[in-house]
């Protein structure tokens, strides 16, 4: 008896097989973006991995955490490639979820019936943020220690909530370790915790309603009344999604074998902040943003005002689904259209104005 | 909101007594030259002692007011910095650049027996 029959006796798994049989992926120009959540999804699950790793080495003490790291790095086998591969990877799946995240909002995947989609999306982006700000920590070297104290200290300026939340964050008044031990708590446990759960129901989601046509394809087949051609599931489109990953993978390696992620100095909480601290390039934007705005506006504190500006302008971006109400026509939808176009650029010149500088 | 309240209150960390220290003793006033600056542990926070190039020694709190870093003193321009954004301070600490919004708090600096003591308050 084979061991599928075994299950077949067991389990039934008619349902799964016709739905694997049934599902369907369009194919027309615009098919290529499809493969960027995939991917994204690939490079979180080696992330998983390449953590678990870690863990067994680890040590999330001030005193022994950067020392742990040292040691995985030069006495472990194979301690550099896993750690170097967990650091590149880590924003290798941000530029990814980025594209992802625009590729959809400039397709319009978000419109009726797929805003949940787009939802557990975003807060499936601000997880894996999330993720990238309490891994900085945990090597506890110079760079990571001054831009902890400086994005927690971000994150008070907030009104009314700033001072616990930042409280909160650091587990204490300052950047201690305290805060390390909470940002790995973060990290391995209520931040993956989490995760699971939203990406279950953002790949469920997915599923049930299928991949989203963009408004001009569908509008180009409506006019001829037929339907784009589609390639099944499995196993067309999966190959497909492999070779994806396979890519993603040959650069992930590339990148971890040829430059090896730095360990740095050990933080000195004592000891001046030297020049040019900066946080991971995919904060870069803001944090660029915030030099320029004045010491005070209006007679408000111009730091504030540039936080409270950013969440505004995120909560506005999370909810597009709702404002953009006809996104098949109208100025509106160009409008929306035309922001995301702005935005794009905003962050990519003030990432490139940040590195430059 | 029964479930909730206590484990809000339980992932707010209590708050603690201060730094605990009012007063430190730095180290030898000699070693410290004119136009020179060092950042010392006072309490649980860094501090910064200066010797401005007049021979005066003056003591601030070292977290710039802007986002957090430490400051360090820059001895070829004369003031007080802050790598992070940019931040400057004068030698009475107040800010005169970049982003900072307040100036850096100061404390009261003595010498005793050569040694030199950094305290709190006036």
């Amino acid at each position: 008896m084979s061991p599928l029959t075994w299950l077949e006796q067991r389990v039934d798994l008619q349902p799964l097989r016709a739905f694997i049989q049934h599902k369907s992926v369009p194919v027309h120009r615009h098919s290529q973006w499809y493969y960027l959540g995939g991917m994204t999804l690939f490079l979180f699950l080696v992330q998983a991995m390449t953590g678990i790793l870690l863990l067994l080495y680890y040590q999330p003490s001030e005193t022994l955490a950067f020392e742990s790291v040292r040691f995985i790095m030069t006495q472990v086998r194979f301690g550099w490639l896993i750690r170097s591969v967990h650091g590149w990877c880590a924003n290798l799946l941000m530029a990814l979820a980025f594209a992802h995240m625009f590729s959809t909002f400039f397709l319009k995947s978000y419109r009726k019936p797929r805003e949940l989609t787009w939802l557990s999306g975003m807060f499936l982006l601000l997880l894996m943020l999330g993720f990238g700000f309490s891994g900085y920590l945990l090597p506890w070297n110079t760079l990571s220690y001054f831009a902890t104290m400086v994005g927690t200290n971000i994150a008070g300026q907030l009104p009314i909530i700033g001072e616990s939340l930042v409280r909160f964050l650091r587990g204490g008044d300052s950047v201690t370790s305290s805060t390390l031990t909470r940002f790995f708590g973060f990290h391995v446990a209520i931040l993956p915790a989490v995760t699971g759960i939203v990406l279950g129901l953002h790949l469920w989601l997915i599923q049930m309603q299928g991949m989203s046509l963009p408004p001009s394809v569908e509008k180009e087949f409506a006019q001829r009344n037929a339907a784009p051609p589609a390639i099944r599931f499995f196993p067309g489109f999966l190959l497909r999604e492999l070779m994806g990953w396979y890519l993603a993978l040959g650069v992930l390696a590339a990148l971890a074998a040829l430059f090896p992620w730095e360990l740095g100095v050990k933080a000195d909480p004592f000891a001046s902040a030297p020049p040019n601290i900066q946080p991971e390039w995919y904060f870069l934007y803001m944090f660029e943003t915030l030099k320029y705005i004045p010491a005070r506006v209006l007679g408000f504190e111009g730091e504030a005002l540039g936080i409270l500006a950013f969440v505004l302008g995120g909560l506005l971006w999370i909810a597009v689904p709702f404002l953009d109400r006809s996104p098949t026509q109208g100025r509106l939808s160009r409008t929306i259209r035309g922001a995301g176009v702005v935005v794009l650029v905003y962050i990519a010149l003030m990432t490139v104005i940040s590195y430059v500088r | 909101m029964s479930l909730l309240y206590p484990i809000l209150s339980f992932v707010l960390p209590p708050r603690t007594q201060g730094s605990g220290a009012e007063s430190q003793e730095v180290g030898p006033a000699a070693d410290i030259t004119p136009n020179s600056g060092v950042v010392f542990q006072f309490g649980n926070q860094p501090a910064l002692l200066v010797r401005t190039p007049q021979g005066e020694l003056r003591a601030f709190s070292a977290i710039c007011t802007h986002l957090g870093c430490t400051v360090r003193y820059e001895p070829e321009s004369k003031v007080i910095w802050c790598p992070c954004h940019n931040g400057m301070f004068d030698l009475h600490g107040r800010n005169i650049g970049g982003p900072p919004p307040a100036p850096l708090p100061e404390y009261q600096v003595n010498v005793r027996d050569g040694k030199v003591v950094v305290s709190k308050g006036a």
